[in-house]
């Protein structure tokens, strides 16, 4: 494919402009991005996003970046997705990198630290929140909450001996074995057919 | 310096499933028990900064605490680090991603990651709890944090209020009530 250059530079401009509506994570932003990519600019069809939204669930990495990346490749190709990618991803890294220097600067501040006292309960509360989000979805039969269960206590006992990451690996592993050996007693087991949508918090 | 940081991102990127908060059991081991970058209220400070801010949670944690221990290179590194995974995967396997998803292996893989991702979350709860001092003692300040916990979670659940807003309230309710 031959490189579209104006393709591309709107690409990333329409991104660039979508960055900073991306507020606590991925999934607010699919409104946003159908309005301008099927809608307004009519690059994709309603139903090619909805695919591609789904992907990048299931593919690792944030549910924005992915999807900003794969609507990039449909489009332009490579070079699509790398400069959808940069536009997304480039008024957050700004941002932060200012939040992170007020931070620095601020943070012996007695009102500022004060203000962290309580905003460290209050993440408490966002973490809370997102695991009753994603538990809805996950936890459906006694399976499900017996892994929720098992990967807490890895956690929490495990020390130093469980490394998250073998966590995740367990977690995939374990998955396979449930539907293969409930299949082997001749059950069922209900399966999403699309990623469930948690809204923003991802 | 450069090199750990990219290696502990590149993987936080490539088993970065179910969301940021899923990932902050992982980057607690690396930052704070194995590289010792930071301690524990320094990264409770960063993620609560990474929470309202706009842009996905886990990438912003990356350029936090890439920018902390390197600066702007750091951040850079970090950031560059986490999103590497999924964009060779996604473009690398562009189509057969569509195929796959739907193969049957895949789909019960994630019947079993969604609720270890649930698992991993609650873990990353009770580690902030026990750092923010909500369980350290049963003083007047560990009683003021449990309200101010159950009040902020009350406004995102019920209310269905913006993590933004929650945050921006709970900041003006510390300097009223500790500053």
């Amino acid at each position: 494919m031959k490189a579209n250059w104006k393709l591309i530079g709107s690409l990333f401009a329409t991104f660039l402009r979508m960055g900073p509506l991306t507020f606590g994570g991925g999934y607010a932003l699919i409104p946003v991005i159908e309005k301008e990519i099927v809608e307004k600019r009519k690059w994709l069809q309603s139903e090619e996003v909805a695919d591609i939204v789904a992907v990048s669930g299931s593919v690792p990495g944030a549910v924005a970046v992915n999807s900003a990346t794969l609507i990039g490749y449909r489009i332009a190709g490579f070079g699509g997705a790398l400069s959808a990618l940069l536009g997304i991803f480039l008024p957050t890294f700004v941002l932060m990198i200012g939040l992170s220097l007020v931070y620095v600067q601020m943070k012996d501040n007695p009102k500022i630290e004060a203000a962290f006292l309580s905003i460290r309960a209050t993440v408490v509360a966002m973490i809370v929140f997102a695991a009753i989000k994603i538990g809805k979805t996950a936890v459906v039969d006694f399976a499900t909450g017996a892994l929720a269960a098992v990967a807490v206590c890895l956690l929490l006992f495990g020390g130093s001996f469980v490394h998250p990451v073998w966590v995740i690996v367990f977690g995939a592993l374990a998955g396979i074995a449930v539907v293969k050996i409930r299949a082997l007693l001749g059950r069922k087991t209900k399966l999403e057919e699309k990623e469930p949508v948690y809204d923003y918090m991802i | 310096m450069l090199i750990d940081l990219f290696l502990t991102f590149f993987m936080v990127g490539l088993v970065s499933f179910g969301g940021g908060y899923a990932m902050i059991p992982l980057i607690q081991e690396e930052v704070l028990n194995r590289h010792q970058w930071m301690d524990a209220v320094q990264l409770a400070d960063i993620v609560a900064v990474a929470g309202m801010s706009p842009g996905p949670i886990a990438t912003n944690i990356a350029v936090a605490v890439g920018y902390h221990q390197a600066g702007p290179i750091g951040a850079v590194v970090a950031s560059t680090a986490m999103i590497l995974p999924s964009l060779a995967l996604i473009l690398a396997a562009g189509k057969l991603i569509m195929r796959y998803r739907d193969n049957q292996l895949v789909k019960s893989s994630f019947f079993g990651l969604r609720p270890t991702v649930a698992g991993m979350i609650v873990y990353a709860a009770i580690v902030f709890a026990q750092n923010s001092g909500i369980t350290m003692d049963f003083g007047w300040q560990t009683w003021s944090q449990i309200a101010i916990f159950a009040g902020s979670l009350f406004a995102l659940v019920y209310l269905h209020k913006h993590p933004f807003s929650v945050v921006l309230l709970s900041g003006l309710v510390g300097i009223a009530v500790y500053g």
